[in-house]
């Protein structure tokens, strides 16, 4: 506390001195209330009913919040706010450009839906401990990490996320569940410990931890430093959390043992913060890593797309189809970081935008199919087009857009990382590209025709279409196959957006003239 | 451990702690102390209480679940940030008062309400571990 005018002196050196916008409040919005509503939620422990709806009435916030975020972007360029007001790089800035406000408002709009559908489906004996809770806390991990423009702040936000993680995968408690749990967590620990001492070490060679500042001080590194072997680090750390071949096995072996909505929610977030941090960390800490790590991450992508497709071809479980779709995924994505060029980031931005969305509602559309039927194994199902059209329709849409067909969602970003490509004579890419195509759409026809087509086998039970009328079921399902479909069929202002930020990413100019614009302020405030 | 003299002390010896543990929170801001470390101090007494006397005295005693006191704690650290959206300053920003009564200024600030929120939430799921695994032990 300053008391004395020595202290004065010193806290006007450090402090800033122009109080924030009230929009750019927005930018912490997205960690605050999560957290205040898991709060609200776990004082409510004994009213189990009020979870969900407390819940439901927090993303939705959420998602009002969030979606000022992205327009106030769109508007004001990058926004920054210092915690504490401290001044950049000392303390930390939440910074926020267009790709992190982008995945934060499609992240929160995911909570949203899978938390109606979490209200209709659990039981109150699993909701006792707290599930809403980690949900939400959950999604405050995700937003915190995509949010914050600090690389130990990051740390802390990837820590938040698992330890609520950890809370869900280990739900019902099962042995096969917590057999998934603890390869799930022994992984995830592990690639955090890669994270921490990548940080460490960056830290010793720079001397911050700000993105903006350690974007201006690696240029002026001596020639002996060890750049290449920190940039592996932290590449190998967030692989491992993104699912990248050969580190992909735990999550295929994991996402499919907690509850379905679980699993949707680890398959549409999760994976994509570490696909976020390789982005942010290409951009600011290594623009210019040297040639082999390229040629290492464009051959990890190649492989990644390649074989995640083909074990979900191998698959007879359907959930596992879908663990293995996720880390196909990955591999587009992690091309377009490989690529590096503008369009080849955007497609990136666009396909995790798009994997997001899909691979939710995919988990979702599986687990009503095991619902209704009591069976996952793709050779005991069969004859669920005759009794449920509504729910065939949906999957097939789904499969159409993960496989990349028109006219939906998946389509895009595949054409714009094809282009971006061929752009740079990476033809063995593009043929990646449209090869995983083709073995995606195998892969979905071969579970649509044997779930769906098929009739049903003799012996089988009865199918029990009593839970796809339940609209909580329903709703979100239908919410998130309109949203492939929007994107599908008016791709424009996600192009934009994709645009902006993919600019920004390779271009981070603006980004860090945000957070040393707002360092210029110096000086006690007026309060 | 349901010895006499361990019973006989340890209302005593848990009154202490809570007081020290309230003392060490308050002077925790520029000298060593704070949140964390009082609510460890205030769990313990809670831990030694309920080895001394069963849980059931405890859980009555604390009357709201350690589980709700430590939600409550990260509810009051939260909004102790978001009070400085009153101040004009960015989020987690210190906001400090003076008020005076007879004469004695007392020093409050929005740092010192985080501060308790740490010390609800660590006394909350310390409490709760503790608890739990002491039930286990003797029921």
């Amino acid at each position: 506390m300053a008391t004395g005018p020595a202290d004065k002196a010193l806290v006007a050196q450090s402090m800033l001195n122009e109080a924030p916008a009230l929009s750019d409040w927005l930018v912490v919005t997205p960690v605050i209330i999560p957290f205040v509503f898991a709060a609200i939620i776990v004082m409510q422990r004994q009213r189990v009913d009020r979870h969900g709806p407390i819940a439901i009435a927090g993303f939705v916030l959420l998602v009002l919040c969030n979606i000022g975020l992205v327009n106030a972007v769109r508007s004001d360029g990058v926004i920054v706010m210092a915690m504490s007001n401290w001044i950049p790089p000392f303390g930390i800035s939440f910074t926020v450009d267009i790709v992190s406000a982008l995945f934060a408002l499609v992240a929160s709009v995911i909570g949203l839906l899978t938390a109606i559908f979490a209200d209709g489906d659990l039981d109150m004996r699993s909701r006792r401990y707290g599930f809403f809770a980690f949900l939400l806390l959950l999604v405050a991990g995700v937003s915190g990490a995509f949010l914050t423009g600090d690389v130990f702040n990051l740390y802390v936000w990837f820590e938040v996320l698992l330890i609520a993680s950890f809370g869900l995968i280990v739900y019902g408690g099962g042995r096969e569940q917590l057999d998934g749990a603890v390869r799930y967590a022994i992984l995830n620990l592990l690639a955090t410990t890669f994270f921490l001492i990548a940080t460490g070490l960056l830290y010793g060679m720079t001397g911050t931890l700000n993105f903006a500042d350690i974007a201006r001080k690696v240029p002026e590194l001596t020639a002996g430093a060890p750049t290449a072997a920190v940039a592996s680090l932290f590449i190998l750390a967030f692989a491992m959390k993104a699912a990248a071949f050969p580190l992909n096995f735990w999550l295929p072996a994991s996402y499919h043992t907690p509850p379905a909505v679980v699993g949707a929610l680890f398959a549409g977030l999760l994976t994509k913060v570490g696909v976020y941090a390789l982005f942010r960390i290409t951009s600011l800490v290594f623009p210019t890593p040297p040639a082999i790590i390229d040629t290492v991450v464009m051959a990890v992508a190649v492989a990644t797309m390649v074989i995640g497709v083909l074990g979900a071809l191998a698959q007879n479980d359907i959930r596992r189809v879908m663990g293995f779709l996720v880390v196909s995924g990955i591999g587009s994505m992690l091309l377009g970081i490989a690529l590096g060029t503008t369009e080849a980031l955007m497609g990136a931005i666009i396909y995790a935008v798009h994997s997001m969305i899909v691979m939710t509602a995919l988990y979702l559309a599986v687990d009503l199919i095991q619902k209704a039927t009591a069976r996952f194994r793709l050779t005991e199902l069969g004859g669920l087009y005759a009794v449920a059209p509504l729910l065939s329709t949906l999957f097939l849409v789904l499969a159409f857009a993960v496989s990349g067909l028109p006219p939906f969602s998946g389509l895009w970003p595949k054409i714009v990382l094809l282009r971006a490509s061929l752009a740079v004579d990476a033809h063995w890419a593009a043929f990646a590209i449209l090869l995983t195509g083709i073995l995606t759409s195998i892969t979905m026809g071969r579970v649509w025709a044997l779930t769906f087509w098929r009739p049903r086998s003799e012996g089988a039970p009865e199918i029990d279409t009593a839970m796809l009328q339940d609209r909580r079921l329903m709703a979100p399902l239908i919410a998130l196959v309109a949203l492939t479909v929007g994107i599908g069929l008016f791709p424009a202002p996600l192009f934009e957006l994709a645009g902006l930020g993919a600019a920004g990413l390779t271009d981070p100019s603006e980004y860090i003239r945000a957070v040393f614009d707002l360092a210029a302020h110096v000086g006690v405030a007026e309060q | 451990m349901n010895t006499v003299i361990l019973r006989t002390v340890a209302p005593f010896l848990t009154s202490l702690m809570i007081i020290f543990s309230i003392f060490v929170l308050l002077r925790g801001h520029n000298e060593p102390g704070g949140g964390f470390i009082g609510g460890l101090i205030a769990a313990s007494s809670v831990a030694i209480y309920g080895i001394a006397n069963g849980v059931a005295p405890v859980r009555r005693a604390l009357y709201f679940h350690p589980i709700v006191i430590a939600a409550a704690g990260v509810l009051l650290a939260t909004l102790s940030g978001v009070m400085s959206l009153f101040g004009n300053v960015p989020f987690l920003t210190g906001l400090w008062w003076f008020p005076e009564t007879t004469g004695i200024p007392i020093t409050l600030s929005t740092p010192l309400f985080f501060d308790i929120g740490v010390w609800l939430t660590v006394v909350g799921a310390i409490s709760a571990i503790a608890l739990a695994l002491e039930e286990k032990e003797y029921d």
